[in-house]
């Protein structure tokens, strides 16, 4: 009953997410098939062609796993279909749908054209379209939650698709890795520490620049996530960096590198949980744009 | 800054569209009797929230939510209701009692439908927002988009999709009052043409002011806030907060611009950063 309580009983002002650990799985293999099908393209038109093979191929799989994940989530799974209903360029969420429907049928032919050794041009056809949108598909689930009224995902909006593309890069090349011939795979290697290197810089970046909205990030299960994803990283990538001619090295660095990125994601989803559930961090901000506004 | 046009629904409609309807809620003559809430229940069959009691005043729904369309705040405060008077309980200390019928906003620049991927929720040609149930997929994008949580998933027999007010879109095309504002007893809720009921509004604002309730305020019928007005919108004797309104809401769609922007900058290095792995020794 106090004078000035600022807020509804401590009630939320807003809704928290409803999306399940499904969606912090689909942000993880969406970018990891989106990274991975860039690498693809970017390998074949270099001429090595063992390691586009296997990098298709992990695409292929990764970006396999992504509509399951996301019909699994929704209320009405059945209805999955009529996420292509429209094209709505104002929803991040019609785009990347129709974004990975069309980069997973692609990535899908150039694996299986690369498997079955039949119509080489499709596949390299397919495998373009797959590795061009690779980029676009890692990075628009940053844009997806960043468009909703979750404090640590909107005011990250600028900050958020680096940590997702750094993310990506990291976890594609440790896929990536663990999946080509020895004497093929370097650049899977390189992809991976710097990677998880600007996974590091990107996080700690969007978490300075949240300043004090960012406090979920140091509480609780965040807090949990955000610290096992920096030490998972650190080691995976000087693992991989020392194991460079000791595989055991290598294939535990991978691990703990595609761990680590798993990590940094759950991380972000239960932040923005924790944001949505604490009315401060809605109105707050809010005040004080609207006090400045009366001042100035 | 890229801008995404949200604002042009009636040229949709090809001159079916009709006048913007909404709901004025002056909450200085809000009794708190909850008839809304009964009204809106049962016009729209919507099961009940429970019988809950949450020990905190006479709020028994707590949030708007997929089953809640109405939710009446009841906020007590240690000040007199008007500043001047001698209002307070029994022993003379003061005291006031706020309380205020909640319901969706119906903004003109509506996050929830921005982000719906689906076309299930869309503008009426009344001006309102609408979810259509049998489209909805339960994405559950809309749900964190609305910067006042409004809308919300219904779990209950699997139903898994998105409801919130309709602004009783089956009775407002037919020219009826929707059943909230039908119900009200002290017309705390006026449904009408949007410029009529912030004319209105603004006269109310004057002569509650001039009564001395030196908090009130009206608060979402300027059309340059952040969602561009509200359809819905309030007279407020206290800063929206202490409702569990939010003080400043935004569009986040607002700023897609610069999402995509920084999500191709992040692409970009992306594509960089793999073709710079390809540098380098073979092996």
């Amino acid at each position: 009953m106090s004078k000035h309580r600022p807020d509804y009983y401590g009630r939320p002002v807003i809704k928290q997410p409803v999306w399940k650990t499904e969606i912090g799985w689909y942000f993880f293999s969406g970018g990891l098939g989106g990274a991975a099908a860039t690498l693809a393209l970017v390998s074949r038109l270099a001429g090595r062609r063992g390691l586009a093979r296997r990098a298709t191929l992990v695409s292929a799989l990764a970006l396999s796993a992504s509509p399951p994940l996301l019909i699994k989530d929704l209320g009405r799974p059945k209805r999955f279909l009529y996420m292509f209903r429209v094209l709505r360029p104002t929803s991040p969420m019609s785009i990347g749908s129709w974004m990975l429907g069309a980069a997973g049928t692609a990535a899908g032919a150039a694996a299986g054209s690369d498997l079955l050794d039949v119509a080489p041009v499709a596949g390299d056809t397919a495998r373009t379209v797959a590795g061009l949108l690779g980029p676009a598909i890692s990075t628009y689930t940053a844009v997806l939650i960043s468009d909703t009224s979750v404090p640590v995902w909107h005011e990250a909006r600028r900050e958020l698709p680096l940590v997702f593309a750094a993310g990506s890069a990291a976890s594609a090349g440790a896929a990536v890795w663990l999946a080509a011939p020895a004497d093929e795979r370097g650049p899977a290697r390189r992809l991976a520490i710097a990677g998880s290197a600007g996974e590091l810089v990107a996080a700690h970046r969007m978490e300075s620049a949240l300043g004090e909205l960012g406090e979920p990030y140091r509480r609780g299960r965040p807090r949990r996530y955000a610290r096992a994803a920096r030490r998972a990283l650190a080691g995976g990538a000087a693992l991989m960096a020392a194991g460079r001619r000791r595989p055991m090295l290598g294939r535990m660095g991978a691990g703990l590198i595609l761990a680590g990125t798993v990590c940094e994601r759950f991380a972000i989803l239960r932040a923005g949980n924790m944001s949505a559930d604490d009315p401060r961090y809605t109105v707050d901000p809010q005040r004080e744009r609207v006090a400045g506004r009366v001042t100035s | 800054m890229a801008r995404i046009e949200t604002e042009s629904w009636p040229a949709t409609y090809d001159g079916a569209a009709r006048e913007r309807v909404g709901f004025f809620t002056d909450t200085s003559v809000c009794i708190g009797c909850k008839a809304c809430e009964v009204a809106c229940k049962e016009w729209n069959l919507l099961p009940e929230d429970g019988f809950v009691f949450t020990a905190e005043s006479y709020d028994n729904t707590g949030a708007l939510g997929s089953e809640t369309w109405r939710h009446v705040a009841f906020i007590e405060q240690d000040v007199p209701l008007i500043e001047t008077a001698g209002d307070g309980d029994d022993d003379g200390n003061p005291m006031r009692w706020l309380m205020s019928s909640d319901v969706c906003k119906h903004c003109t620049s509506a996050a929830c439908l921005n982000v719906c991927p689906t076309g299930a929720l869309f503008r009426t040609e009344l001006g309102t927002v609408v979810v259509q149930d049998d489209i909805c997929n339960g994405c559950g994008m809309c749900v964190p988009a609305c910067p006042f949580g409004v809308i919300a998933r219904r779990e209950r027999d699997g139903d898994g999709r998105a409801w919130k007010c309709t602004l009783c879109y089956d009775r407002t095309k037919d020219g009826l009052t929707p059943a909230c504002a039908a119900a009200c007893p002290t017309e705390s809720i006026q449904y009408g043409p949007l410029d009529e009921l912030r004319e209105r509004a603004a006269q109310r604002l004057q002569s509650v002011q001039q009564q001395g309730f030196a908090g009130a305020r009206l608060y979402g019928e300027d059309p340059g806030d952040g969602v561009d007005g509200f359809g819905a919108f309030f007279l407020l004797l206290d800063e929206p907060q202490v409702y569990g309104l939010p003080p400043d809401p935004v569009d986040p769609t607002k700023r897609l611009g610069e999402m995509w922007g920084a999500a191709a900058a992040a692409g970009a290095a992306l594509a960089l950063g793999v073709a710079a792995s390809l540098l380098g020794r073979r092996g």
